[in-house]
């Protein structure tokens, strides 16, 4: 029986976070009572000019820059006909053959560190629909739906991939990391729970050794990296279900039910995907200046890829570290801080470590709390130079996220200085005097008794001993050596 | 000139309801604007971009500055029903 192998490519909406919408006025907002940011653009009454957004423009540019799209010299909008009740035109205005970013390529880093390249085939300029509700659950009989178009022409991004992608965890893998750049870019807040970015997926198998792809279904809408991941997960295996049988895959939209775990398929609505296009004549072309362009590129952001290369090649991090790291802009930025002024693998362990499970109670970011990066960098030092023991760093990070003061302050304050080898000493030798049977032990080859000592050592001393010279002290005291 | 199905199959893209003798009249209006464009395709056009706008303007842009939209009374008085302070539409799900 022959083996298969998924086939995927992406398609992105990613809402951008300007204060207008792409062809009115109209501010964005997110929760505002229903249809309080509305105009007679946006709402299509006759008559009306759309004018476009340039902050729109520029951020579609930006995003084509990081993904090393083709810039369109000149780039026109396209009308996208369909009947629907969240679009007052009747149309969206799209772009269609001549995209404002064409070609590029993604490189995203998986777990293990190799390179996962991913083709763009696009990034185009469209504006969003407006929010349909029904209302059949909420409300007793009801028959109606209702539409609130604040959200109706909110500028949108969509980014669609070549089919690269070959497993549902690698398609996550390149969502997550795009997701990544595209906060690092800062023209979307990119929330899947929101709705500001959205994913769907082409998915389709072919025999493993193969060249022609297969039929794709589109699996449509998840709102989390994690639901899509397993929706791809079933589908794929639904599809191979159906070509084992020797059945054929028909191309239609599919929903993941995540309660179930089900694929459901959504009524393939004949004739839905002849949208005629045709040229939007209310707006002329955007053909951005080449000295505008050069600007954007130059003025873009160290992005993960680059940060996570350099966290690797030279600050001698694992790929790991430098994947959870550059979560954020903000996270980066606070680490690159503490590395420039400690040791950057150990300030790497501490703020993903230590710091972020500790933060993680009190439900604050590193860069939201009390502690900076700079003192985070003088913990490691006083790590380093053994001036604290591990246990004892950690509760002077606690001490430091509660009061912001710097470590060294907190150690002083909680008397949690390591205390030097002569004053360890006599409590070893106490400790060693007081416990002869399990001094015995160890001389008798079992060392798992040194656990013992360690912890009689760091009870007695409230965490100020170095486990380290507890061992060697217990050693030269009960063995000798 | 095109076939009757494919006046149909527009005219159903486009929501409109023909009777048939609108059909035939639409049928003959429409072939007449494609052979309009036949008449264009049977010149010589190499090298001639496609003309998608008669104005020879480029890069209308408007600053990302909000103006004032509709109070919602008058953005809603022009619905069939109001439902939650929103437009009412037949149920779609
Ligand atoms: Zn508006």
């Amino acid at each position: 029986m022959s083996e298969f192998e998924p086939v995927i490519g992406v398609e992105i909406h990613v809402q951008l976070s300007t204060n207008t919408k792409m062809f009115c006025g109209c501010e964005l907002s997110f929760g505002d009572p229903p249809n309080t940011h509305t105009c007679p653009v946006c709402l299509a009454h006759p008559g009306v000019l759309p004018v476009v957004n340039e902050e729109a423009v520029r951020r579609a540019l930006m995003i084509g820059l990081a993904l090393g799209c083709e810039i369109a010299p000149r780039s026109i909008f396209h009308r996208k006909n369909y009947f629907y009740p969240d679009l007052p035109k009747a149309y969206q205005v799209s772009q269609f053959d001549i995209p404002i970013c064409g070609r590029g390529e993604f490189v995203a880093i998986r777990e293990d560190g190799s390179e996962l390249r991913v083709g763009i085939t696009r990034a185009h300029l469209e504006e969003d629909a407006a929010k349909l509700t029904h209302l059949g659950g909420r409300r007793a009989g009801a028959e109606e739906s209702v539409v609130d178009f604040n959200r109706g022409g909110t500028p949108l991004v969509e980014i669609v991939t070549e089919p690269d992608l070959r497993s549902a965890s690698d398609a996550v893998t390149f969502l997550r990391q795009l997701r990544q750049t595209l906060l690092f870019l800062g023209v979307s807040d990119c929330s899947m729970e929101e709705g500001s970015m959205r994913a769907d997926a082409n998915v389709s198998i072919r025999p493993v050794g193969t060249h022609e792809f297969g039929t794709k279904t589109e699996l449509k809408n998840m709102n989390s990296f994690r639901f899509l991941e397993r929706g791809m997960d079933a589908e794929i295996a639904r599809q191979e279900e159906i070509l084992r049988d020797g059945g054929r895959v028909s191309q239609e939209t599919v929903h993941y039910e995540p309660e179930t775990g089900h694929i459901t398929s959504l009524r393939s609505k004949e004739e839905s995907h002849d949208y005629r296009y045709f040229p939007e004549p209310d707006l002329v072309p955007v053909a951005p200046d080449p000295a505008w362009v050069d600007q954007l590129r130059d003025d873009l952001p160290e992005l993960p890829l680059s940060l996570r290369r350099r966290m690797v090649d030279d600050m001698g991090l694992s790929a790991e570290d430098a994947l959870v790291l550059t979560e954020s802009p903000e996270l980066v930025a606070y680490f690159m801080e503490a590395a420039a002024l400690a040791d950057p693998k150990a300030c790497a362990n501490w703020i993903r470590g230590e710091l972020r499970a500790q933060l993680r109670e009190a439900g604050t970011e590193p860069w939201e709390s009390k502690v900076t990066p700079a003192h985070v960098a003088a913990l490691v030092d006083l790590l380093a130079i053994g001036t604290v023991s591990v246990p004892a760093a950690k509760e002077v990070l606690a001490g430091m996220i509660e009061t912001g003061d710097e470590p060294a302050a907190v150690v002083e304050a909680k008397g949690l200085a390591q205390m030097d080898e002569s004053d360890l000493a006599g409590v070893i030798a106490a400790i060693v005097e007081a416990n002869p049977d399990q001094a015995q032990q160890l001389r008798d080859g079992k060392d798992k008794v040194m656990g013992f000592f360690v912890g009689q050592a760091m009870k007695q001393t409230g965490g100020r001993a170095d486990p380290q010279a507890v061992q060697k002290l217990v050693r030269e005291l009960v063995l000798g050596s | 000139m095109i076939d009757e199905n494919t006046v149909r199959h527009v005219a159903r893209l486009a929501r409109l309801r023909l009777e048939p003798e609108e059909e035939k009249v639409m049928q003959e209006e429409l072939s007449g604007i494609l052979e309009h464009i036949d008449a264009i395709r049977s010149m010589d056009l190499d090298g001639v971009p496609p003309t998608t706008h008669v104005l020879a303007l480029e890069n209308v842009l408007r600053a990302d500055v909000p103006r004032a939209s509709l109070p919602r009374e008058e953005a809603l008085r022009e619905a069939d029903d109001v439902v939650d302070d929103s437009f009412g539409v037949p149920r779609m799900d």
